[in-house]
């Protein structure tokens, strides 16, 4: 098979192609960042297990009193935040992975990404009130 | 299927394995497992939003959902929620190391993969057996 009969339409810059380059600069941020969360997530997650099971039919004055100890505040506030970055992270390649139409996945990745900012702000400031 | 090579040359590159055609192995099944905990996950930060909600909303509110936690399909969806958080977990942290460049031999990469299976087992009766213990 000669590569002449091969035919694509070319997607890149004619000055890319030229250069041999890629994409720049913020190629590395989602993978890089979902890391990061998960190495965060790992201690956190693993103390809320031990916190879930302590608080596990808990009445709601035993609710405040945990949470207004700063120490289990703050381990909330950072699993929140940690949680729903990788989870919109997470989310955003599984929908580019399956969602072929450009419209779409574009709609399906902003709303997703609007609704994981919303319950992020919900689960912070819930926290908040319970814990101040 | 025709691609391009970084030096911008048209190559012929492989296709993508056919899933139908393929067994299932260790690999590929905790592979798609890692995803769908993943989203499984996802929807169950809906709980712990609701949960911490209605903390925040007052005693009534807190006691409803404590409530539904407490029934059976409730139990049954935490106890899914736990297998997942324990699967993406130990499967992550197998991700980790392969993001090192740890393990990627055959021998390696099959004894970590049953490890999640078990350990992910193990520790989500371990943590059901511990709460219904201590409560």
């Amino acid at each position: 098979m000669a590569n002449e009969t091969l035919h694509i339409d070319i997607m890149r810059s004619q000055l890319g192609r030229a250069r041999g380059l890629g994409a720049a600069k913020s190629g590395l941020h989602h993978w890089w960042m979902q890391r990061l969360t998960a190495v965060a997530l790992v201690p956190l997650t693993l103390w809320f297990i031990y916190s879930v099971l302590v608080l596990q039919g808990a009445t709601h004055a035993a609710l405040i009193a945990w949470m207004g100890n700063p120490f289990h505040l703050v381990l909330l506030l950072a699993l929140i935040v940690a949680t729903f970055h990788h989870v919109q992270l997470g989310l955003q390649s599984v929908l580019e992975d399956y969602i072929h139409t450009e419209t779409c996945r574009l709609a399906s990745v902003l709303v997703m990404k609007g609704l994981a900012a919303l319950l992020a702000l919900t689960g912070v400031v819930s926290a908040l009130k319970l814990g101040l | 299927m025709v691609g391009r090579s970084s030096d911008g040359k048209l190559v012929r590159r492989p296709l993508s394995p056919h899933l139908q055609v393929y067994k299932p192995q260790i690999t590929t099944v905790l592979s798609i497992l890692h995803r769908i905990s993943g989203v499984a996950l996802a929807a169950g930060t809906l709980f712990l939003v609701c949960w911490l909600a209605a903390g925040a909303s007052g005693p009534a509110w807190f006691e409803t959902v404590q409530g539904f936690a407490g029934t059976i399909l409730g139990q049954l969806l935490l106890f899914g929620w736990t297998v997942a958080l324990f699967y993406h977990l130990f499967s992550g942290l197998r991700h980790l190391a392969w993001d090192m460049g740890l393990g990627f031999e055959k021998a390696q990469y099959t004894a970590s993969g049953w490890a999640v299976v078990i350990t992910t087992t193990a520790a989500s009766l371990l943590a059901w057996i511990i709460g219904y213990a201590v409560r």
